[in-house]
């Protein structure tokens, strides 16, 4: 790792020790900017441990390439799993549009499998267990797929560390640019730059490139505020689409932390007692 | 005209020859500035070239497209040498077919019958996974029942899988950032190299590649191969056509020096202007090189007359210049202004096709008075005077006791043209406009042969496209939107020509049964709006990256799009389905469902009528300036609008003809008039002005008038016409029919153009003159 606060003349001669050594073990810097990748994002994820469960309102605007646009408003409780290997459980409830008032998705997040997934039909009074391989489609017809804006699970992606720069968003922040590649089967995307801060670790942007490599999505976390003096996180997400010209925004009111949640309220019964 | 001029005009000729040298320097040094600019000429590749930023259908369809997604496409039709689809190889290749095909540029998404996403009831669970999964790991009977699934999902059968089971498709959706012309090539050769890759792992399977992409991607092929074909083979006849009358290789150097000048000037600020080349544009070149040949052949001619009276060649030239100065320059006018007309036209190719043309026509213009006299003057140049008295001989008296019989018969022939081209004329409402894009190409491009192999074994790529409006947001799942959606689709799938009909209404049916178990009697839709999006909410969820309805609904969920796939049918049906469908909602579905189809093929099938509505105040504009341009050039008011009728008689006559013998005509009728009325003109000047030379100068009676015109410019006009003719056929031979038709309906009008000037022309003259001379 590099230390910021050497004198510049260490740092020059770091950097010319690493080309030098990029040069003659391109192997050994491969592996290098994997772990130091896998290190700025375990780090982000550590900033977050702790949380025990959140609740937020949300309010998702879609807007097309012809300027139309549409709002949605969603209550979104997250249990946080202590064991990094199993997925959080989080639980969608829908408020409007009306005709759809009363239903709830309950997600138990999975690392390399796809996630279980339950959706509450109200008018129907039925549960259905939704079976899906694929886990980068998109949620409620928005430019989010519901793994954009849930945790972002440490082990579901690879990491390569790429470089430092200003934050995009923030500029008086400085960012790690990672890049990372998911590892889960059937994926939409290729490969994702993300940029990190090195001062709070937290996502400030991420792009997502396609099979064809070319940038399809690009998504900025932004007013970030921070709860319990520690956890931070951002009140507005926007996902631009760059290929048909869609955006949606993600609007967050204010957090609620530590409700006291428990594995109870995030079991498939519960869904019918929301209604 | 005034002595002044004359003297003008002498002084400028000699002031040429004086400094022919600085004069062949700056002519150089223009073709190189000019030429310079053809690096930035590029071909377009989208066929919404062809509409104009005005044009109604074509914004109708940018809103769609901005609402929904864009549908630029590549569909790969596959096909097995015998037999169903559905065995474990070639849901294979399809499957990996299907995966590779992310690998395109601007890939939006994938649909194949493997990436279906079927649904499917199992105890409380949906599942919603792909049709055919790992086909490989899957028996022939699996894949077989599979087959069976995908012949009676209403969103397959006859789109990504043949109603026989014989051909299967993999289309992809594209979205071009459009910023860079290589983006569709480059989409179109990585298309091509999966294709490739799949023919070699499985020899048995024929893939074609068609679609709206392969469409673009041909428009550069076609005008690409037209360019080096037809371009060079004119060169080549207009060189022995140069050889065979100016009988100089001298002549025939500095002319083709000036042709190629002028094509060189034209191309070079076409590419300075950021004029796109397309199959329509890129045939400019061929016409200039038509047009700018006879400038220089009037000078030459007259020069080489000059020289076998015995004049030196200096004076020869001075003099050819003196002639001819006025001739050729409003002959160059005239033709300018028809081809200007041209951007009359709602079809931007057809205003870089009058522009382009344009330009060279005034290079040729220019460089046939500057550059041609000071390079002849340099040049050797040995004239035969022997044989070629002969010969003029011969032609000038057979062409003589033609104008004889003329003068004799015109009282008979006058009314018997005239009840020919009335009855040619009267035959024109037959035709019937016709614009199959998939047409436009000829068969040896493979684009063509391709789509005609997908339209005959799985599907086309004519689609109408419908936005059908719900009330408000979230409409769209109300049971009276469904219902009436849904018998819209069914009345779509009833109508003749129609081969698949894309609607939501399926997917809602087919999410009713899954949630009752998959019991086929609740295959119908549900009952109220709420279960509706919960149900469509429950979908919503379950698809994965690409395959989601965003490109079917709105994001507010107030309109769904409708999409009916249509087979190979004329435009005039596509127009008439157009009507039927408009009329159908109206009819019977609500107020607030009516809906305008729209799409590329509802843009092609009212592109000729948009065209040629444009062109007619274009053409009347032009007619009115070239009128006033021989008022002026002839000095006689009623001779100039009597000049109005063997202009345009022969333009009629070829529709007419068009309407007996093909009936079928597509945009180019809108563009043929432009093209041949400035040329036409020419011959009636030529005709008229000797007529009026012998009239006024040598004090003829009309008889001897016409007479006279005939004997001296009778060869003229016929040999103009035989190169102007092989140049539109040379055209003709286009692998573009938009420029066949347009090149051999400009060819016929030629042809015509010499018979009226030979027969009705001289009648009208000698009846005009009539009253005149009585009085």
């Amino acid at each position: 790792m590099l230390n910021l606060k050497s004198s510049t003349t260490l740092f020059k001669s770091l950097v010319v020790s690493g080309l030098l050594l990029s040069a003659l073990a391109p192997q050994a810097h491969a592996q290098d900017a994997a772990e130091k990748g896998y290190e700025i994002a375990k780090r982000s994820d550590e900033s977050d441990r702790g949380f025990k469960d959140h609740k937020v309102k949300m309010q998702m605007i879609l807007r097309n390439a012809a300027g139309q646009e549409d709002v949605r408003d969603m209550r979104f409780s997250v249990k946080e799993e202590p064991n990094p290997d199993l997925g959080d459980k989080s639980l969608i409830i829908f408020d409007t549009p009306k005709d759809i008032s009363g239903s709830a998705l309950l997600s138990h997040a999975k690392i390399l499998e796809p996630d279980d997934q339950w959706l509450f039909i109200p008018e129907d009074e039925m549960i259905k267990r939704i079976s899906s391989r694929n886990k980068s489609g998109p949620f409620f017809g928005s430019e989010f797929a519901y793994e954009d804006f849930t945790a972002q699970e440490l082990n579901k992606y690879k990491y390569k560390y790429l470089r430092q720069e200003a934050c995009p968003n923030v500029p008086e922040l400085t960012c790690d640019v990672v890049e990372r590649y998911p590892q889960y089967e059937r994926s939409g995307y290729a490969r994702q730059i993300g940029w990190v801060d090195t001062t709070d670790f937290q996502n400030r942007k991420i792009e997502f490139y396609n099979r064809a490599d070319s940038l399809i999505k690009s998504l900025d976390f932004l007013d970030y505020k921070q709860y319990e003096g520690k956890f931070w996180r951002p009140h507005l997400m926007k996902m631009v689409n760059h290929q048909t010209g869609k955006s949606t925004d993600l609007v967050y009111g204010p957090y609620s932390f530590d409700n006291g949640l428990t594995e109870n309220d995030f079991v498939k019964g519960v869904l019918e007692t929301l209604y | 005209m005034p002595s002044t001029d004359k003297n003008l005009i002498i002084r400028y000729a000699e002031m040429i020859i004086r400094f022919r040298w600085l004069v062949i320097a700056l002519s150089l040094l223009s073709v190189f500035a000019a030429g310079y600019g053809a690096q930035f000429l590029h071909f377009s590749n989208n066929y919404r070239v062809f509409f104009s930023p005005e044009n109604p259908e074509l914004r109708a369809f940018e809103d769609f497209q901005a609402t929904y997604t864009k549908n630029d496409n590549i569909m790969f039709v596959i096909k097995p040498k015998d037999g169903s689809v559905f065995t474990s190889s070639t849901m294979a290749a399809v499957e990996k077919l299907t995966d590779m095909a992310w690998y395109i540029p601007y890939t939006l998404r994938v649909d194949s019958v493997t990436n279906f996403q079927y649904s499917y009831a199992d105890g409380d669970e949906l599942i919603v996974d792909d049709l055919i999964y790992e086909a490989e790991t899957l028996s022939d009977e699996e894949i077989a029942a599979r087959g069976e699934i995908a012949l009676n999902e209403p969103l397959l059968k006859n789109l990504l899988v043949a109603g026989d089971a014989n051909a299967t498709g993999v289309n992809v959706v594209l979205q071009y950032p459009e910023k860079s012309i290589t983006e569709v090539p480059e989409a179109a050769k990585k298309a091509h190299a999966i294709a490739d890759e799949i023919r070699q792992e499985y020899p048995d399977l024929t893939i074609a590649l068609t679609g709206v992409s392969m469409l673009n991607n041909a428009f550069a092929d076609a005008g690409q191969k037209d360019a080096a074909t037809l371009m060079p083979l004119m060169l080549i006849i207009l060189i022995i056509a140069m050889a065979l009358t100016l009988r100089s290789l001298s002549a025939t150097f500095v002319t083709t020096g000036v042709i190629l000048f002028s094509l060189t000037v034209a191309l070079g600020l076409s590419g300075y202007l950021g004029i796109k080349l397309t199959p329509i544009s890129v045939t400019a070149p061929t016409i200039i090189l038509t047009l700018a040949i006879a400038d220089s052949i009037h000078i030459l001619i007259s020069m080489f007359h000059n020289m076998r009276d015995g004049q030196s060649k200096h004076d020869a030239i001075i003099d050819a210049i003196r002639i001819n100065f006025m001739p050729v320059t409003i002959t160059s006018l005239t033709t300018m202004v028809g081809f200007l007309t041209l951007n009359f036209s709602d079809a931007p190719p057809f205003w870089d096709l009058g522009n382009i043309t344009a330009m060279g026509i005034t290079a040729a213009w220019i460089y046939s008075l500057t550059f041609l006299p000071a390079l002849i003057s340099l040049m050797p140049l040995k004239v035969k005077v022997a044989t070629k008295a002969q010969e003029q001989g011969r032609m000038s008296q057979l062409l003589d006791r033609y104008g004889q019989f003329i003068v004799r018969r015109h009282r008979i022939i006058l009314p018997i043209i005239t009840i020919v081209s009335v009855a040619l004329i009267c035959a024109i409402p037959r035709i019937e406009l016709n614009d199959q894009w998939v047409k436009y190409f000829d068969h040896s491009l493979t684009f063509r042969q391709d789509a005609d192999y997908g339209l005959k074994h799985l599907t086309g790529v004519y689609q109408v496209e419908f936005s059908v409006p719900a009330k408000d947001a979230g409409g769209i799942n109300e049971p009276e939107y469904l219902t009436h959606l849904d018998a819209f689709a069914d009345w779509l799938r009833a109508q003749d020509g129609v081969r698949h009909v894309y609607s939501i209404s399926d997917i809602m049916r087919r999410l009713n049964k899954n949630m009752h178990a998959d019991d086929q009697s609740w295959y119908k839709l549900p009952d109220t709006r709420d279960l509706s999006a919960q149900y469509l909410l429950l979908y919503e969820m379950s698809l994965p990256y690409g395959l989601d309805l965003n490109d079917r609904i709105n994001i507010d969920k107030s309109a769904t799009r409708i999409t009916a796939s249509l087979d190979d049918i004329p435009t005039a049906q596509v127009r008439q389905f157009i009507k039927d469908s408009r009329q159908w909602l109206s009819d019977n579905a609500p107020e607030y469902m009516q809906s305008e189809p729209t799409g590329p093929t509802v843009m092609f099938s009212y592109i000729s009528q948009r065209n040629i509505e444009s062109m007619l105040k274009g053409n009347t504009i032009a007619l009115i300036a070239i009128s006033l341009i021989l008022v002026f050039a002839l000095r006689s008011l009623p001779l100039g609008v009597l000049s109005l009728i063997p202009n345009a008689v022969p333009i009629l006559i070829t529709f007419g003809l068009w309407a007996i013998f093909y009936k079928q005509i597509g945009m180019a009728a809108a563009g043929v008039s432009a093209v041949a009325l400035g040329i036409v003109v020419d011959d009636t000047v030529h005709f008229m002005s000797k007529y009026l030379r012998a009239r006024r100068e040598k004090d003829l009676s009309p008889e001897d008038a016409t007479r006279y015109a005939f004997k001296t410019v009778g060869t003229a006009l016929i040999v103009t016409t035989i190169i102007l003719t092989l140049g539109f056929m040379v055209m003709a031979a286009s692998t573009f029919l938009v420029n066949e038709q347009l090149g051999l309906m400009t060819a016929a009008t030629m042809i015509i153009a010499l018979i009226i000037d030979f027969t009705l022309l001289p009648c009208l003259l000698l009846l005009g003159s009539k009253s005149t001379s009585a009085k």
